[in-house]
């Protein structure tokens, strides 16, 4: 039952990304909350719904945003990926693991943006992306990525370990 | 009887040295004696007041300090909530001074019918300049209305829903607006960038641009009203090797502090995209 927490936390940090994060730039880049919550929780021990997150975030950026569709479903849903797998095998350090997600998650996230767009016809040019938005936007989730990281893992515990114990 | 003889006889005697001494006080006999005894019994006076006050110093200053912090507490509290108010009044000012502009701007344009807009979030993604407005199509918001501030044009409505409304801004790397010089008469492209950066394209090189010329738009293709503003050129690049020239446009409307929009809900785009062959 406590799983449903998901459902408020999605939608809180989708309306944080949108009205507050989304308006404080490094250069042209942003953090992107929902990359960073949804990594932190895919790389929770015991956390069984990360698909599940993927998707609503995907499906609730996607419908917030301009992007078409399938790009914050399908970077979202490498994410939850990236995350579980790393989960598995550097679950020792956690932090290291949560920096990896957000590093490699955020380029991999910006570049099937570039590429949907670039198709779908608006001039973009790589060299400008990557130096204005692409690297703040990683230094930024990069910040952020701890204390969300935190903040999950007191959520993932209050969730999943009263289960456990029963 | 010798007991009552011996009796009066001490009393006398006592009397008498009584007497005596306060005779020899009198004159001034006993001065420093006196000095001495005023001086010792002054000293221990002035000690024992001296450790009263400090304690009731004590005592009582405690209690000052006790309702000193409360007190302070207490204002800086108020302090607290008068400066709650102040910053809730400064942002109803400045909001009353955008609004007040804003009426200004529909006034001079009477010949159009404005819908008030507050910004209310950011497209999500970098790469796209889009912002989101809480005005939808129960407001009568229709997909491709303009959307404009008291200091110039800010977008037009791209998607719609039924209280929230997404702008595309003229900054946005997909934005193509068709615009016109002021002072040469000239009719050109306006197109936003991932920076936010806009520029002139499609200029001819006979064409005299200069430094602070004003952009308008034009009206061409029926996606934006004309001659609503939409900045000034500061830079200008010719090369005779190109084609056309180009020039770096400082937007009138600063888009990082958008906060009331006004979106033109009487002007109906005109979709041109069947008349355009297809390549």
């Amino acid at each position: 039952m406590r799983n449903l927490v998901a459902i408020p936390i999605i939608i809180l940090t989708v309306i944080l990304q949108s009205a507050i994060v989304s308006r404080l730039p490094l250069l042209a880049g942003s953090a992107d909350l929902s990359l960073v919550v949804l990594a932190a929780w895919a790389l929770q021990d015991g956390v069984e719904t990360a698909w599940h997150w993927a998707l609503a975030f995907g499906l609730l950026v996607g419908f917030v945003s301009a992007l078409p569709f399938f790009v914050p479903v399908a970077g979202y849903l490498f994410i939850a990926l990236l995350a579980r797998g790393l989960q598995a095998r550097v679950w020792q350090i956690p932090l290291l693991a949560m920096l990896s997600v957000c590093l490699i998650g955020t380029a991999f996230f910006h570049m099937i943006s570039l590429g949907a767009l670039k198709i779908l016809g608006a001039p973009l040019e790589i060299s400008n992306a990557l130096g204005w938005i692409t690297l703040p936007s990683m230094l930024l989730n990069s910040l952020l990525a701890i204390p969300v990281f935190t903040m999950v893992r007191d959520l993932a515990r209050w969730v999943y370990l009263p289960l456990e114990s029963e | 009887m010798k007991n009552l003889f011996s009796r009066t006889l001490q009393i006398t005697i006592v009397f008498l040295v009584v007497a005596g001494i306060l005779a020899l006080a009198l004159g001034g006999f006993f001065g420093p004696v006196s000095n001495a005894v005023t001086r010792s019994l002054v000293g221990a006076q002035t000690w024992f007041s001296s450790r009263f006050v400090a304690l009731q110093y004590l005592l009582t200053s405690s209690r000052d300090v006790a309702a000193m912090r409360e007190q302070n507490i207490r204002l800086q509290a108020e302090v607290a909530e008068l400066q709650a108010q102040v910053i809730q009044l400064q942002q109803q000012a400045a909001e009353r001074e955008i609004l007040a502009a804003l009426v200004d701007f529909s006034r001079t344009h009477s010949e159009d019918t404005f819908l008030a807009a507050e910004v209310i979030g950011k497209d999500p993604s970098p790469f796209l300049h889009y912002v989101i407005i809480n005005r939808g199509s129960n407001d009568g918001v229709r997909k491709g209305m303009p959307v404009v501030t008291n200091q110039g044009l800010v977008g037009r409505v791209t998607a719609v829903i039924a209280d929230a409304a997404r702008v595309q801004l003229i900054t946005d790397p997909a934005s193509n607006v068709n615009v016109r010089l002021q002072n040469a008469k000239t009719e050109s492209s306006l197109v936003g960038s991932l920076t936010g950066d806009l520029t002139l394209e499609l200029v001819q090189q006979n064409v005299a641009i200069e430094r602070g010329d004003l952009v308008l738009t034009s009206g061409l293709g029926g996606g934006y009203p004309p001659d609503l503003i939409v900045g000034q050129v500061v830079n200008v690049r010719a090369r005779e090797s190109d084609l056309f020239q180009q020039a770096s446009i400082q937007p009138v409307v600063d888009f990082n502090r958008l906060q009331i929009v006004l979106v033109v809900v009487d002007f109906t785009p005109v979709d041109i995209s069947p008349l355009i062959p297809a390549p």
